[in-house]
């Protein structure tokens, strides 16, 4: 069965005021995990087809060609979890 | 006047890409790359010479310790000590003031005693003071910095009394490159009695840097920053201190003489010369020679170069900020004369992670964050910053290339 860490090389907790979290995507999957991506949020904006700032539900992230996304305003971990769960498995 | 499209040529990092772009590497306050003679000494040394140093009579660890002590030397002669008893091979910055903090520290420092340590301190000049200040009751004074990042030297002479016993200052701020008058500060210190400790993780690649000049009691930096492996760094102090100073770490190589009394059932100790008695354990040999080729090539570079090239590229580089990107700030003051070559800045609407990420994209390394000085960012009312810093190898065409990125994001 696939799973999210299928898909996540990993996870950084970013310092400073934001606590952003950087998630970094295994690089020979970030073209499949783009399409997944993109076929479930909605784009607000996109500079040449690399950088994507995206919403899903109630949350806002920015995804980028080089296989990294960045997600503000989590909880925690799990929320974290169940959220790139929802955009990559469902 | 440094070539840094001949410098180039000897860091075989730089030839990469990184998601199909050419690799800019400005991330140099945090690690710098490796020049091919400092890959080549360390693989030399583990081919050829590599056993362990000290006491072996055979004729590798010959080889290995006189390599060992040979990079002490170099390094010394390169901050104008008087020789490797005044500089201690440790891992890095951070290791070598928790050595005085703690070799130092727990037995001078009392209740009454005062430890002045400034806002602009990286983490690692911070904490060791605080978790001794925990063991031994002493009081920390901090030291403002102003609105342009800069040291509030009135401050800080205010703090000082008799109660002072050591001052820790950074030479140049990690996070805006600001280089603080040393030498004032050390007469301030010595003139209440107090000791000066300086962090030189951000000088001492980047500048001339002569402990004498300074009149620094201790001065600690990292190989690594400098061209120079990782897991090496250096603390410089005067041998009459490091003489009264206590080992830091207990074991092998720090020790003249174990020996065992059979009527008390305890073992009398006898401790190394300079600056073994600081070098506990088998040392990171291949690091020390690794530092040694690093001082070695800096050295031929000439250090009045190394800062005058790392000079000219800030004040383009600002001037490209400034240009290419009207929603960037740039934090701290912009007068490249006293400071060093980092910039930090921020873009309105972005977090600095935001930033780093965009610029990553095309290939471009800067750092995000609080760069492990989060007091410093929060005296200046920072969420976070983004920093660039320059070194040998970066030129005026990668500066563009980060120009023409920052237009782009300003877009989005």
């Amino acid at each position: 069965m696939v799973a999210v860490d299928d898909y996540v090389s990993r996870i950084e907790g970013t310092c400073g005021k934001e606590k952003d979290i950087i998630v970094i995507f295994k690089y020979d999957k970030k073209d499949d995990v783009t399409k997944r991506i993109l076929a479930k949020a909605k784009l607000k904006k996109s500079i040449g087809g690399i950088i994507f700032e995206l919403t899903f539900q109630n949350y806002s992230f920015r995804l980028y060609g080089s296989g990294k996304a960045i997600f503000r305003d989590l909880k925690d971990k799990e929320e974290l979890n169940s959220l790139l769960a929802e955009l990559l498995l469902t | 006047m440094l070539d840094s499209y001949k410098i180039r040529e000897d860091f075989p990092i730089l030839k990469r890409t990184v998601n199909g772009y050419p690799l800019i590497y400005f991330d140099n306050a945090a690690t710098s790359q490796k020049p091919k003679e400092v890959i080549d000494v360390i693989k030399d040394f583990y081919e050829n010479h590599n056993a362990n140093v000290h006491r072996a009579v055979h004729t590798l660890s010959q080889e290995a310790s006189e390599l060992y002590e040979c990079a002490h030397e170099e390094v010394a002669k390169f901050i104008n000590a008087r020789g490797m008893e005044e500089t201690v091979f440790v891992r890095g910055t951070t290791e070598a003031i928790n050595l005085v903090a703690y070799a130092w520290g727990l037995h001078n420092l009392g209740k009454n005693d005062e430890v002045v340590v400034s806002l602009m301190e990286h983490h690692s000049n911070i904490v060791p003071w605080e978790l001794i200040s925990r063991i031994k009751g002493f009081k920390i004074k901090y030291a403002n910095v102003k609105n342009d990042g800069t040291l509030d030297y009135q401050h800080l002479e205010d703090l000082l009394s008799k109660k002072t016993k050591i001052v820790c200052l950074s030479h140049v701020s990690n996070v805006t490159g600001i280089v603080n008058d040393i030498k004032r500060v050390a007469k301030l210190a010595h003139e209440n009695g107090a000791l000066l400790l300086v962090d030189g993780a951000q000088s001492v690649p980047h500048m001339p840097v002569n402990v004498k000049e300074l009149d620094a009691d201790f001065l600690a930096f990292s190989g690594h920053k400098m061209l120079g492996p990782t897991g090496i760094g250096v603390l410089y102090g005067g041998k009459e201190l490091l003489e009264k100073m206590e080992p830091f770490h207990g074991g092998g190589e720090m020790i003249r003489e174990v020996s065992f009394d059979k009527k008390k059932r305890r073992c009398s100790i006898a401790w190394n010369v300079l600056p073994w008695k600081f070098e506990a354990g088998t040392p990171n040999v291949a690091g020390g020679i690794g530092l040694m080729a690093a001082v070695k090539y800096l050295k031929r570079l000439g250090m009045e170069n190394v800062r005058a090239h790392e000079e000219k590229l800030t004040k383009y580089a600002i001037l490209r900020i400034q240009k290419c990107c009207k929603k960037a700030r740039i934090y701290g003051t912009t007068d490249t004369k006293v400071k060093c070559g980092m910039i930090p800045f921020g873009i309105e609407g972005l977090s600095s992670h935001d930033i780093a990420l965009f610029l990553d994209n095309y290939g471009i390394m800067v750092r995000s964050g609080y760069h492990c000085a989060q007091p410093l960012h929060e005296m200046l009312n920072l969420d976070s910053s983004a920093r660039v810093s320059f070194y040998v190898y970066n030129t005026r065409e990668e500066i563009d290339r980060f120009g023409e990125v920052l237009k782009e994001i300003e877009q989005f």
